[in-house]
Order: C-alpha cells, then sequence, then structure tokens
C-alpha cells in the first residue's frame, strides 16, 4: 500500500491473477497511467487498440486493456467512478506550452514523472506511449468535438484492475494545474497491489 | 512537382520529407484508407503523438487546418485542406487479426498479392530506419471516418471517401513519412484503393496560424525545434 503524492510516480509489478486498486483518495485527481508486459516491455498497453476492440472510447467495468499485439494486459474489474479516459494523453511540459503558453514551460508535467519512474524498470522515451487517464473526464461528441471537463469522481472512489499476465504497472499523478482535470488543486492517490490469490 | 507515387492499395511506403513541402494525398478509389505516421528525420524519438495533437486542438478527429503535434510539442505537419471533414484519429491501424476474416495470403500462394496489414506494413517500413516495435505510435487513418455517438460509442463509417477524395499536408519539419494504403481495421471488405502521393514545394499557408492559438503555438515550436 502506497501514498503517492501530486507529481510524483509509481511503477510496480503486478503478477498475473494480481490485483492493483488506484484510490482518488480526496477526489477528482487524474491517474496517469501505463502498462507494459513486465517480460517484454515493447508489447505495451495501446490506447487506440483497446478503445477500437471494445467500440468505446470511454473505459470502465469490464474494458479489456490490451496492447500492441492485442493481449489482454490487464482488466478493469472494479470501477466505482463509471468512466475514465484514455484519449487525452499525458500532460507534458512541451504540450503545457501548446495549450497555455510559454509560461507553462517549466512547470511539473506527468512526462517528466513517466520518465523518471520508467527508467527504474527500463522504460525510456521509446517506451512511453499513449496512457489512461484514471479519473479523468474527456468527453467526446458527435460532431468530432473533445474537452476536458471537471472530473467524476469524489474522494475514497477507485478503480481495481486485474493481471491476466505479469504487468509493470507506471502511474504519475498528475501535477496540472492548467485546467480542471485535478479540481485546479493535485492530491494525493493510494495504490495498493495485491498479490495472486 | 518534385515526386509523384502511387502507393498500391494495401501496401506501405516511407519518404524523407523536407521542412516545407506539400504532400497531396489522392484517393484513386472508393473507400481508401491511409494509416500516417510521422516522425521528426532528425530526431525519430520525436513522434507524431495523436493525444496532444486531439487535445490541444479540442477535436476527436483529424481535420483542416489543425496541426499535427509530437511528443515533444512541435508541430510536425499541417494539414491545409481536405476534401473531407473527418479522418480517424482514434481506432489505430488493422493488425493481422483484421486482416485474417478476408483471408492472410503468403507470397508463397499469391506473390505480390499477398494481403499485408497496415501494421505489418508501417513495422516494415520502420525497420528500414531502424526502428521496429518501440516506435509504432497511434496513426491517423486519412480518409477513414469512425463516428462517435454521444455515449463514447464508435462505428465506421462505410464509403465515407469516393475517388478522388484529398487531403494536403503541410511539413512544419524534415520528418519522415510511414504510410500503408492496408485496409482500416474496421473495415468489412478486403478493397484497398492505391493513393497517389504528390509532393511539392508548399505554398504559404496561414490557416493553422489563425485557427486556434495551440496550432499557432506548435507551429511557432517547429519554427524553433532546432536553433
Ligand atoms: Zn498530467
Amino acid at each position: 500500500m502506497t501514498v503517492v503524492p501530486a507529481g510524483e510516480g509509481f511503477v510496480g509489478l503486478v503478477r498475473a491473477g494480481g490485483t492493483v486498486r488506484i484510490i482518488d483518495l480526496e477526489g477528482n485527481q487524474a491517474a496517469d497511467t501505463l502498462l507494459y508486459d513486465a517480460h517484454d516491455l515493447d508489447n505495451r498497453y495501446s490506447a487506440f487498440d483497446t478503445i477500437r476492440e471494445q467500440r468505446s472510447a470511454y473505459l470502465t467495468t469490464g474494458s479489456q486493456l490490451l496492447s500492441t499485439e492485442l493481449d489482454v494486459l490487464m482488466t478493469l474489474t472494479a470501477d466505482t467512478v463509471g468512466r475514465h479516459d484514455t484519449i487525452g494523453g499525458a500532460c507534458s511540459q512541451e504540450s503545457n506550452v501548446l495549450r497555455y503558453g510559454e509560461h507553462t514551460r517549466h512547470m511539473h508535467a506527468c512526462r517528466e514523472t513517466f520518465l523518471r519512474t520508467g527508467a527504474q524498470v527500463g522504460i525510456g522515451a521509446r517506451q512511453l506511449t499513449h496512457n489512461i487517464n484514471f479519473f479523468m473526464n474527456v468527453p467526446v461528441t458527435s460532431d468530432g468535438g473533445l474537452s476536458f471537463a471537471d472530473g467524476l469522481s469524489s474522494p475514497g472512489q477507485y478503480v481495481e484492475l486485474t493481471a491476466e499476465r505479469d504487468v509493470f504497472v507506471l502511474i504519475s499523478n498528475c501535477p496540472q494545474l492548467n485546467n480542471p482535470c485535478n479540481g485546479w488543486n493535485p492530491t494525493p492517490i493510494q495504490v495498493v497491489v495485491r498479490e495472486p490469490a | 512537382m518534385l515526386v509523384a507515387h502511387d502507393v498500391p492499395g494495401g501496401a506501405a511506403w516511407s519518404v524523407r520529407v523536407r521542412a516545407g513541402r506539400e504532400l497531396r494525398c489522392t484517393a484513386l478509389g472508393p473507400d481508401a484508407n491511409l494509416s500516417l505516421l510521422l516522425l521528426r528525420a532528425d530526431d525519430p524519438l520525436d513522434r507524431l503523438n495523436v493525444p496532444d495533437t486531439l487535445k490541444a486542438q479540442m477535436s476527436a478527429c483529424v481535420r483542416a487546418p489543425m496541426v499535427l503535434m509530437s511528443d515533444r510539442g512541435i508541430g510536425l505537419a499541417t494539414v491545409t485542406g481536405s476534401s473531407l471533414d473527418w479522418h480517424d484519429a482514434l481506432c489505430g491501424h488493422s493488425t493481422d487479426v483484421h486482416v485474417a476474416p478476408f483471408g492472410l495470403t503468403s507470397y508463397q500462394d499469391v506473390r505480390n498479392e499477398r494481403r499485408v496489414s497496415a501494421r505489418a506494413g508501417l513495422l516494415s517500413e520502420l525497420r528500414k530506419h531502424g526502428r521496429d516495435r518501440a516506435d509504432l505510435h497511434g496513426s491517423v487513418n486519412l480518409f477513414s471516418k469512425v463516428a462517435l455517438d454521444d455515449s463514447g460509442g464508435l462505428a465506421r463509417v462505410p464509403g465515407w471517401s469516393a475517388e478522388g477524395d484529398w487531403v494536403t499536408l503541410r511539413s512544419e519539419v524534415e520528418l519522415l513519412v510511414l504510410m500503408s494504403t492496408s485496409i482500416h481495421p474496421l473495415a468489412t471488405t478486403w478493397a484497398p484503393p492505391p493513393v497517389r502521393v504528390e509532393i511539392s514545394e508548399a505554398p504559404a499557408d496561414e490557416s493553422a496560424r489563425l485557427f486556434r492559438d495551440e496550432s499557432a503555438r506548435a507551429l511557432e515550436q517547429a519554427a524553433r525545434a532546432v536553433v
């Protein structure tokens, strides 16, 4: 059981049949998450393969989180929120500059956390990919619109993922201050990894 | 015109393109698909980042005059125009699993008529440049539309593009452009038409700069990508 403050990262091995629970302790906090086959880092979470195969833009209970090889890395087996984003990607210093202007360049961002934390298990810039944003609300519309809306989660809400093979779970607890994805106030999350029964 | 090349249906191609070129892609038959990846030629670790492109420009698809943005916040290319107002950006690219229902075929049996998925084609092109699976990011599927409903459901629109439909891209930095004309992963038949790619000097274009502040900033960053 680990409390991950805002702006910090987590990486952990979840063995096949084990689970990881990510708890939004204070509500409305984005947990940017990547998954990797622990024995083949290039067989990694693929947002667009996952979206396409489930024919839905959002993740919720039952979503099978697929890899680039179309293997099920993890299944979302519990979700007290109801809907999570996997289109919006992670924040970076560079994308903050594009979205909010040059004055945000030196604000802390998820991509740095992914790189610093991922390095512990061999995940570098080449291995980074398009992530899941648990507890984040990015509605898309039939006319092709996309927006960052207020989060849907409240204190204590959680997701639980069951590993279908040995998986590295890499999390950046998002430090974004420039949009409502963290309710303008980034707060801690808790991560609980359980060994297979 | 500097280069014109017809990519046969179901094939893959890659080309290095200098900054300031126009790539005009034209469907040579109905229901085309062109799965596209972009890497910076001088720094291939900086790749087209579809999520960053969509969120910065508040769009769930690619359309003119959006700027296609990289992992490191560089405007790689501008979609300067298109006869279509929706190009799919959410469905990745076809794999052997998507080609299998139409019959995966071998070179031994059918020679160059064999059916190759977009992923196999894009990987083949990536490998020629010393790249591999680790470099395979989300692609854009030009000429394809996957409609969204208001609950987030997805359904491919058959027949979205017709012969003669086109899209133009302006390279903002020197690029490695990788493309496959294999089927869209949600296609229900195997009938990928060829796509003509014409590369020429790009005319000046202000459409993206005027479109959104985010698009304009991506072009500013492109201009100072290498100082
Ligand atoms: Zn973030």
